[in-house]
C-alpha cells in the first residue's frame, strides 16, 4: 500500500515536506509550549494571511508576502507587549484581525477567482513544489543553527525570564529572536496544514513530548518525531480516504492528543486505588 | 570601616500611582547580613527587585557595588520565590543550577566541564548531591527551595539576595535552610526577605521593618554600624564614585 502511494512524485514531495517541517515544528513547538505562547504563535500565522493575500495581488511567489507579514507581526507583537506594555492578547487580537482583513482586501481587488488561496488557509501537501522543499530545509538548518547557539539563553528566558533579564541577559532582544523563528516556522507549516491550524503542529507534539521528557532537548527530539508520525499517518489516512490532508494530520495529532491524556488520566486513578 | 556593598539614598518608587517605597536610607556593607521583615505588600521585593535593576525608582540613588543596579550581574546571586515559575518544566536540576553560571558566560558560548566542576560543588554545598539528575517538579518544597540556592551560588556572587525562601516549606525544613544561609554568611553579604521574624534573629546582624518606609533595628553591635546611622550624603565613600 505504502509503495504504491509513493510511486508518485507529488507524494514523495508530500512525505519530504512532512519530514523537514516536523524538524522545525518539533524544536520551535517546544519553546512555544514551555513559554505557553501558543496564541501569540497563532495571531503571527493568521497576521501572515495579509502578506498572502499582498502577494496574490502583486502577482508575486506567496512566500514573498508571508515571510515578511510574519516576521514583521512576530516583532510588532513582542515590542508592543514588551516595551509600549499594551496586553498581549489586545496585541495579538489585532495582528490576527487586521492581518487576515488585509489579505480579504487584497483578494478581493485583483479580479478573477484564487484558487490557491484555501491552500493557504488549511493547507495542502500535495501540491508543494520541489523549490518550496528546498526553502523548508534552508529554513530548517537556520532554525537549529539559531537555537544550538542560543541554547542555554533560550531555556533561561524559557524557564525563568526575571532571572535571564538578572543574569545580564538582553531578554527582550532574545524573545524577539524567538518569535522571529516561529514567524519562519509558521512559513514552513503553511504549506502542510495552513494558517488556520499551524497552531496545533507547533503545539500538540510538543505538549505529548514533554510529558515524557526530563531536558529541553530530548523533549524537542521526540515532538520532532511525533509531528512526524503524525503527518505521515495524517497524509496516509488522507489519501486512503480521499479527504483533505492539512485536516486529517491535525485530526491524528489531536485525537492522539487525548488518547495520551485518556491514558494518562486511567494510569493514575489506577494506581490510587 | 567595611567595603559598601548596597547604597540607597532617599530611593522612592511608585507603582501604578502608589507609592511602595518612600525615602529610604540605608547601606549593607560587605559581610553584613540583612534580615528584611514587614507586611505583605509592604515593599520588600520590590526593594530587591530595584536592587537588581529589575524595577525603575522615580527618585533618589541606589547604587550597587558603586555602579547603577543591574550593572554587576555576576556579583550578585538570587533566589526568587519559588512559586514564579513552571514546576511542570522538563529540566533537571543541574541544568537548573547550571542557569545559575549564565552571567559568567558570554553569548553563544556553551557550559563546560568547568561549570559543570562549579554546579557539583554548589550541590555538595546545599546536600543535593543525589537529587543532582531528578527532574525539578519531582522535589519538595524544601529540595526545591535549596536548588533555587545552589543556582544563585553556582555564579559565585558576593552578594546573595533571599526573597522569602522559607515561604510555604515546614517548620523542620525551615531550619535546614537557614542552617543552609547561615553556612554561607561567613563569606557572602546576605540581604534576606522574610515572614520568620521569631527564627533570624538568631542568624541576622540587623533587622529592617519595611513598610513603605524603612526602619533599621541592629542588635547587639556590628561593624558597619556608623555607616547605617548617618544620612549617606555625608559619608565620603559614598561620594566618590
Amino acid at each position: 500500500m505504502l509503495q504504491e502511494l509513493f510511486a508518485f512524485e507529488f507524494m514523495r514531495n508530500a512525505l519530504v515536506a512532512a519530514l523537514l517541517s516536523s524538524v522545525a515544528c518539533g524544536i520551535i513547538g517546544t519553546y512555544v509550549v514551555v513559554k505557553k505562547i501558543g496564541f501569540i504563535s497563532g495571531g503571527i500565522a493568521h497576521t501572515a494571511f495579509g502578506g498572502i493575500g499582498l502577494a496574490y495581488y502583486l502577482g508575486i511567489n506567496p512566500l514573498f508576502g508571508i515571510i515578511p507579514f510574519s516576521l514583521a507581526a512576530a516583532l510588532a507583537i513582542g515590542m508592543l507587549t514588551k516595551k509600549a506594555k499594551v496586553a498581549e492578547d489586545t496585541a495579538i487580537g489585532t495582528f490576527w484581525a487586521v492581518g487576515m482583513a488585509i489579505g480579504v482586501i487584497c483578494i478581493g481587488l485583483k479580479p478573477g477567482y484564487a484558487p490557491d488561496l484555501f491552500s493557504y488557509l488549511f493547507g495542502n501537501i500535495l501540491t508543494v513544489p520541489s523549490v518550496d522543499l528546498w526553502m523548508i530545509m534552508l529554513l530548517d538548518l537556520l532554525i537549529i543553527a539559531v537555537v544550538w547557539l542560543l541554547s542555554k539563553e533560550f531555556l533561561a528566558i524559557s524557564f525563568d525570564e526575571e532571572y535571564a533579564e538578572v543574569s545580564g541577559l538582553k531578554t527582550t532582544a532574545l524573545y524577539l529572536l524567538m518569535l522571529c523563528l516561529i514567524a519562519l516556522t509558521v512559513v514552513v507549516m503553511v504549506r502542510v496544514v495552513g494558517i488556520v491550524m499551524v497552531i496545533a503542529l507547533l503545539t500538540i507534539p510538543a505538549a505529548i513530548a514533554r510529558m515524557f521528557s526530563r531536558s529541553l532537548p530530548g523533549m524537542m527530539i521526540l515532538a520532532v518525531a511525533l509531528s512526524a508520525v503524525f503527518s505521515i499517518c495524517g497524509l496516509w489516512f488522507s489519501s486512503l480516504l480521499d479527504i483533505a490532508s492539512g485536516a486529517t494530520i491535525i485530526i491524528v495529532a489531536g485525537f492522539s492528543f487525548f488518547l495520551v491524556h485518556l491514558w494518562r488520566f486511567f494510569s493514575t486513578f489506577l494506581k490510587v486505588r | 570601616m567595611k567595603v559598601p556593598i548596597i547604597e540607597c539614598d532617599q530611593l522612592s518608587v511608585d507603582l501604578g500611582g502608589v507609592k511602595v517605597l518612600d525615602g529610604l536610607t540605608f547601606m549593607v556593607c560587605e559581610g553584613d547580613f540583612l534580615g528584611l521583615v514587614g507586611p505583605n505588600g509592604g515593599g520588600k521585593t520590590t526593594l530587591l527587585r530595584v536592587i537588581l535593576g529589575l524595577e525603575r525608582f522615580y527618585a533618589g540613588r541606589v547604587s550597587v557595588f558603586g555602579g547603577p543596579p543591574g550593572s554587576s550581574p555576576g556579583r550578585i546571586g538570587y533566589v526568587p520565590q519559588r512559586l514564579f515559575f513552571d514546576r511542570d518544566f522538563p529540566i533537571s536540576v543541574r541544568d537548573l543550577v547550571l542557569m545559575g553560571r549564565l552571567s559568567k558566560k558570554k553569548l553563544f558560548h556553551h557550559f563546560d566541564h568547568l561549570d559543570r566542576e562549579k554546579v557539583d560543588e554548589v550541590m555538595h554545598t546545599a546536600g543535593l548531591e543525589r537529587l543532582i539528575e531528578r527532574r525539578i517538579g519531582d522535589l519538595s518544597g524544601g529540595e526545591l527551595q535549596r536548588a533555587l540556592i545552589a543556582r544563585a551560588l553556582a555564579g559565585e556572587p558576593e552578594l546573595l539576595l533571599l526573597d522569602e525562601p522559607t515561604a510555604s516549606i515546614d517548620p523542620q525544613m525551615k531550619t535546614t535552610i537557614y542552617d543552609l544561609i547561615e553556612q554561607l554568611k561567613e563569606r557572602l553579604t546576605i540581604v534576606l526577605v522574610t515572614h520568620d521574624t521569631a527564627l533570624i534573629n538568631r542568624y541576622v546582624t540587623k533587622i529592617a521593618t519595611l513598610n513603605v518606609t524603612l526602619d533599621l533595628h541592629e542588635p547587639g553591635s556590628t561593624s558597619c554600624s556608623e555607616s547605617l546611622t548617618k544620612p549617606l550624603l555625608q559619608n565620603p565613600a559614598f561620594l566618590n564614585h
